[in-house]
């Protein structure tokens, strides 16, 4: 984890331009995004989205209010990185060279990870884990040849009674 | 009962009370004008010139009244011409609504004739912007849009409504409208009582206490408030520009305006004061400049309607989020009053101070003698800006009575905004006499207002001082580019006298003080629209003057 960096959770409303929103505020505001996931959640009217970001105390102050004054934002907290599980999903396709195969799969075992496919001339892995857990996988593998390869960037939901705190 | 979009679009906004719209038709809301035709008697609506004329009224009309301003334009150049207002509005919080029209829903994001993106265009420029792609949602939105616009802090709102959603039809019941008006329950206060508790404190320990004014006193009608406040805890008050007319300027605490061109002693007072309590004020640049010099050896209380300024621009000891008449008023009944003797024998002395009190030569024809002049024929009517020089050296002489009666461009700065905002205002005002202070460089970008305000015979009093050059800049290229004028010096050949009668307006021309007065003498007989050419000396500078960033240290007074 980066020093400063920051974890930003909203409920926003699930319609078109709400990300653009968004995006547009950190922008014109120069806050930094390192990474964005947003997905529909239970309430089909709401996603939610899950910002990494960076900024000393003043900046993340000044992120979260003025997320806050977007009508399309519901709620948005800064969370406790104590108190939250943190996700992301990472694909991978490796070039095949001859003989590596076995020592792949005891490193695709040994992380948890899944072969999503096969071919005489690539594999693909998918790995979902905390950031840090993906990063040490893709040191693994800067030994062999990534042909493309795709993260989401985090995701991160509260422990517990932990939650986006209700405001009404 | 079934209705069509633009029946909806003029049926909830008569529910919120409207009856004055500005704007521009075309072929994206001919529905809706269709509709005001046939409530003209309900809805009084101004055709200006240009949309942004349009708009710049709205925004004029809601600072006067307190009330929305409501633009209507059509889709693409009508729509975009929109843009320059809106942001005005944004930046200095005034209750702008635009209504835009698009195209129809299947022909969006096909570059159809007229068709632009204008809520992706203002989504940075306002409190929130729609498009209604759907007839069903269009009558919620408009409500939603008078409540986004008007809460809190005050902002404009965009709502593009394609054409298809105008001409279509859905059940809507118009509910009762003087209840729609009345319900607005906002939250005033969000305030802990330790936060209050806090706030008490550091006011009761101050030995220097000032208190500094923005725009948001005007906009929560704090006035009176304020004053009470000020006189409980004995303390002076400096305002910024958007601050100006919220307490009156001969009022004994009122030292004058804070920033780049404020008064000597307003801002001198701020520099020796240990408390700064900051109410609806931003902390623009303009205002402060040099941060670390502003803050030394005192403590800031900020009190926000908005949270995100409590501590945007500058750091603060400690943030009251709420209307600033409600905790005006609260802060008032928590602490028991206060008597600061030695700081007001300093703040009195500092009013006779020479620097405090810089006057132009009155033997000649300047711009503190124009704005003397006006003012002493004013009773507390309406005073409206463009931007620049006239700008400034109306907010440092004139002399405001009422709150809502200065009307100026303060965060956005935009050039050719007073014609526009005058006619607004002067429509807002109940079409009482208004004057217009502006520039030659100013009045050319949007003077084609002037045929607004004939067409609809207001009482519009538009002071022109011409200096031949963009004056503000010229100003800066004397002082910081060794006299280096790049393109402000104007040398336009417009005959004001002949185009003020060209619009149908009448035009006066002035040189001397008794040729200007003889002006007046006609301008303030006739009730309708009247320009006064003054001819000032390009020169003129408007001090005293903090130079960018500067602190009272690098204050210019000559």
């Amino acid at each position: 984890m980066q020093r400063n960096q920051c974890i930003v959770s909203l409920l926003v409303s699930n319609h078109v331009g709400v990300l653009t929103r968004i995006s547009s505020l950190f922008a014109r505001r120069s806050f930094n995004i390192e990474s964005l996931t947003v997905g529909v959640t239970q309430d089909p009217s709401l996603s939610r989205m899950t910002i990494v970001s960076w900024g000393d105390e003043y900046l993340r102050a000044q992120i979260v209010k003025q997320l806050h004054k977007l009508v399309d934002v519901k709620k948005v907290q800064l969370m406790d990185q104590d108190k939250i599980v943190v996700r992301e999903l990472m694909m991978v396709k490796i070039k095949l060279e001859d003989g590596c195969l076995p020592e792949m799969m005891q490193a695709i075992n040994a992380y948890r990870a899944n072969v999503v496919d096969l071919s005489p001339s690539s594999i693909a892995v998918e790995i979902s884990g905390e950031p840090t857990k993906l990063n040490a996988f893709l040191h693994f593998l800067s030994k062999y040849e990534i042909v493309e390869m795709c993260r989401t960037g985090p995701t991160a939901l509260g422990r517990g009674s932990y939650c986006l705190e209700n405001e009404s | 009962m079934v209705m069509t979009g633009a029946q909806i679009v003029i049926e909830t906004l008569l529910e919120h009370g409207v009856d004055t719209i500005f704007g521009y038709p075309g072929g994206s809301v001919i529905h809706i004008y269709d509709e005001l035709y046939k409530r003209r008697n309900e809805l009084r609506h101004y055709t200006t010139c240009h949309e942004q004329g349009a708009v710049h009224a709205a925004d004029g009309y809601a600072r006067v009244t307190g009330k929305p301003g409501i633009v209507f334009a059509t889709s693409g150049p009508g729509a975009t011409n929109l843009v320059t207002g809106i942001a005005n509005a944004y930046l200095d919080s005034s209750p702008v609504i635009a209504i835009t029209g698009n195209v129809p829903t299947n022909l969006l994001g096909r570059d159809s004739f007229q068709e632009v993106d204008i809520s992706g265009i203002t989504m940075p420029i306002t409190k929130h912007n729609y498009i209604v792609k759907d007839i069903r949602a269009l009558a919620d939105t408009i409500h939603e849009a008078f409540s986004i616009a008007c809460s809190g802090r005050p902002g404009p709102v965009l709502i593009d409504i394609t054409k298809d959603v105008q001409t279509g039809t859905t059940e809507y019941e118009p509910s009762n409208r003087p209840a729609m008006r009345a319900a607005s329950p906002k939250k005033l206060v969000n305030i802990g009582e330790k936060e209050f508790e806090e706030a008490a404190r550091l006011i009761q320990e101050a030995e220097r206490p000032y208190i500094y004014c923005g725009g948001g006193v005007v906009l929560s009608n704090a006035s009176e408030e304020l004053l009470a406040f000020a006189e409980h805890i004995d303390a002076p008050i400096g305002l910024s520009l958007m601050g100006l007319s919220a307490v009156p300027y001969s009022h004994p605490r009122f030292l004058g305006m804070v920033g780049m061109h404020g008064r000597y002693g307003a801002i001198k007072i701020l520099h020796e004061s240990d408390l700064v309590i900051a109410v609806g004020t931003r902390f623009s640049d303009r205002a402060i400049g040099n941060t670390k010099e502003f803050l030394r050896n005192r403590k800031i209380l900020q009190i926000d309607i908005d949270p995100a300024e409590v501590g945007k621009n500058i750091e603060v000891t400690l943030g009251l989020y709420g209307d600033a008449k409600a905790v005006l008023a609260a802060l008032t009944s928590r602490i028991p009053p206060l008597r600061h003797e030695a700081w007001s024998r300093v703040v009195e002395d500092m009013k006779a101070h020479p620097d405090n009190n810089l006057e132009m030569d009155p033997a000649r024809f300047t711009p503190q003698a124009i704005i003397d002049a006006v003012c002493r024929r004013m009773d507390d009517h309406v005073v409206a800006t463009d931007v620049g020089q006239h700008q400034m050296w109306t907010s440092q002489y004139y002399r405001f009575k009422k709150p809502r009666t200065f009307i100026t461009s303060g965060g956005l700065g935009t050039m050719g905004f007073g014609m526009g905002a005058a006619i607004g205002a002067c429509i807002g005002s109940g079409k009482q006499r208004t004057v217009l202070f502006t520039s030659d460089g100013s009045f050319h970008m949007n003077m084609n207002e002037m045929a607004t305000a004939v067409s609809n015979n207001l009482p519009l009093v538009v002071v022109l001082l011409d200096n031949n050059a963009l004056g503000m800049v010229r100003q800066w290229q004397t002082l910081f580019f060794n006299g280096r004028y790049s393109h402000t010096t104007l040398d336009r050949k417009t005959d004001y006298v002949k185009l003020a009668e060209a619009f149908g307006a009448q035009g006066y021309r002035a040189k001397t003080n008794e040729e200007f007065e003889r002006c007046l003498d006609r301008a303030f007989y006739v009730q309708s629209p009247v320009l006064i050419e003054c001819s000032i000396d390009c020169d003129a500078r408007v001090l005293p003057m903090i130079p960018p960033g500067g602190s009272i240290n690098d204050i210019i007074l000559k």
